[in-house]
């Protein structure tokens, strides 16, 4: 426990120590990425189901934010009321993970990354051929978050405060779940979707039930996402930005929560700093070496490195004590 | 409160009729009657390939029937699936331990246990004092393993994984638990734990044990099946089918060969 008031007090100082690029491009938007990757991490790591639709279910709750409230496109924009909006884009998040969920559950492995890949590219294009609801090519720009007073919800402090309280209730949520009925339940189906069955669960159902769970986490995300970049467009739901979602969390690690968190921190600080490492032209092959080394040193990702170096300094530190062959010493070791 | 209840039309838990079941060409089950009393402790014996499991997973649901009707507790459960036959009380273990390798032994049998009782999608997080979990622990404790109740599933020997299993099937009041051999790749020690705890079961808990371990069979049923190419060869009391010449034939002879 003392480690996460630690860090939460860390986080919390964040922004008094940082400039606003670093607040704003940096921190919040790392920890919003880190959410929508933590969806994943629920699906993949508890669920053992790897979907690359969770940025199209983010993707969703944003365009739902655009068209459902105002944007300045003079597409759609029907105005209702900010809390209106946010509901409902998560709600419909959620119903769309659901659907998501009920065609991809019957399917394992590599068959359930085709099938959401293939919702993923579906979404993009649909979004990028409709004009009379998403405006295309260009899509819905102009979408402010609600403003309270003099508080304005896009100024770099406030939308960091807003990214950490998202970030922090849903890893505590999924922190918590893992030793829930339902959790417990989850990993079971992970570990042996048949002997589940036979013991009385409904294991497509929980499934679906999983999927949509991680809808409300995608989609939360995506409503302050789309906050964050004020529009949204096919653009931000493409087939890269979904797989640099995987990226995210397998960099990290999928075992536990925090590593979610860990990925999009490590992404978003290459994304902005890997140009100026190297000439504009070989950045990305920056970000691709590192990643291939991270994922090759620790298939666990850096949960997993953290891991390993925790051993270590384990395994070495009682060797200094072993000269004196104290007794009690050698006894507390065991 | 002096209500006389009518005499049970059915005495039996089980009642397999004409039950067959055929893999393309390959008839693994043919056509087999066979009737189980309620507490009745049942060996099924028989060489690899006598259709020994498979007639467990017809039982069970897990494979359907090609032909035959099934009756659990005198209800037709023919068509019925595997999770509603466990709700109704019939439990299986599996001949390769069938556990979730990265939760803990508690986790396990907890999870066995919620299965039967329901709310199944509770969000909530267990408690150590919640109904369920102590009827998990004690499960545990009737296979020994209260030692290793926190321990990852994944860690456990091949042995305590075997028990865990058998914990596994007694969660929620079983009537009928079905040992697809329990004692495979048990050591000697091993064994004779399983037999004492197998004979140790509360007595209303009835079960079918498939074992290749004649001693083990013997010692724990109070009636023998033997079974051969998808039919019971033979019926009979331990003692009968111990000294029964056609069947120690195929035992001794072609059966291992």
């Amino acid at each position: 426990m003392g480690k996460y008031i630690v860090l939460a007090a860390l986080l919390l100082a964040y922004p008094t120590f940082v400039g606003d690029f670093f607040t704003f491009q940096i921190g919040a938007y790392a920890l919003l990425l880190g959410t929508v990757a933590l969806s994943l991490q629920v699906l993949g790591g508890y669920g053992g189901m790897v979907s690359l639709s969770q940025l199209t279910v983010a993707g969703i709750a944003g365009y739902t934010v655009a068209i459902l409230g105002d944007n300045t496109t003079n597409v759609m924009g029907l105005g209702w009321p900010w809390w209106c909006v946010v509901t409902a884009a998560i709600a419909i998040a959620a119903i769309a993970a659901s659907l998501i969920g009920a065609i991809s559950v019957r399917t394992e492995g590599i068959y359930t990354i085709m099938i959401t890949l293939a919702i993923a590219v579906s979404f993009f294009y649909f979004v990028r051929q409709n004009y009379p609801v998403f405006n295309g090519f260009t899509g819905l720009a102009g979408v402010e978050p609600p403003r309270f007073g003099a508080l304005y919800l896009r100024d770099p402090a406030p939308f960091y405060y807003l990214s950490l309280a998202i970030a922090a209730v849903f890893f505590w949520a999924v922190r918590y779940e893992r030793h829930a009925t339902f959790g417990l339940a989850l990993q079971a189906i992970r570990d042996n979707p048949r002997r589940m069955a036979a013991l009385g669960y409904n294991v497509p159902l929980h499934r679906v039930a999983a999927h949509a769970l991680a809808g409300v986490i995608a989609g939360t995300a995506g409503v302050a996402l789309v906050w964050f970049n004020g529009r949204i467009s096919p653009g931000t739901v493409g087939v890269d930005v979904a797989i640099d979602i995987l990226i995210i969390a397998v960099i990290g690690g999928m075992r536990h929560p925090i590593g979610p968190f860990i990925g999009a921190l490590v992404f978003v600080l290459l994304e902005n700093f890997a140009i100026d490492l190297i000439d504009r032209e070989r950045f990305n092959t920056v970000i691709g070496l590192c990643f291939l080394a991270i994922v090759f040193l620790s298939p666990d990702g850096l949960l997993g490195l953290f891991d390993k170096a925790r051993q270590a300094v384990r395994a070495d530190t009682p060797k200094p004590q072993e000269p004196r062959k104290h007794p009690d010493k050698l006894h507390h070791n065991r | 409160m002096n209500q006389v209840l009518p005499p049970n039309p059915n005495p039996n838990i089980l009642d397999l009729s004409g039950v067959g079941r055929q893999f393309g060409a390959l008839v693994a089950v043919a056509g087999i009657d066979l009737h189980i009393k309620r507490q009745e402790r049942r060996a099924m014996l028989g060489s690899n390939g006598a259709g020994k499991t498979t007639l467990f997973n017809l039982m069970t649901g897990d494979i359907p029937v090609s032909q035959g009707t099934i009756h659990f507790k005198g209800a037709d459960v023919t068509v019925l699936k595997p999770q509603d036959r466990v709700r109704r009380g019939l439990r299986r273990t599996y001949q390769i331990s069938q556990l979730f390798g990265l939760l803990s032994v508690r986790e396990n049998v907890y999870l066995a246990a919620r299965g039967i009782a329901g709310n199944r999608f509770s969000l909530i997080r267990t408690q150590a004092k919640d109904a369920l979990m102590q009827e998990a622990e004690n499960c545990i404790s009737a296979v020994h393993l209260d030692d290793a109740i926190e321990t990852e599933v994944g860690n456990l020997s091949h042995g305590q994984q075997r028990q865990l299993e058998i914990a596994m099937a007694l969660v929620g009041k079983p009537e009928l638990i079905l040992f697809d051999e329990p004692a495979a790749g048990l050591s000697p020690t091993e064994r004779r734990d399983l037999v004492r705890l197998l004979k140790g079961l509360p007595q209303e808990i009835g079960f079918i044990i498939i074992e290749h371990d004649m001693d083990v069979a013997l010692q724990v049923a109070d009636l023998v099946s033997v079974m051969h190419d998808g039919r019971i060869f033979k019926e009979g009391t331990p003692d009968e089918i111990e000294n029964d010449d056609a069947v120690q034939a195929l035992y001794l002879g072609d059966g291992h060969g």
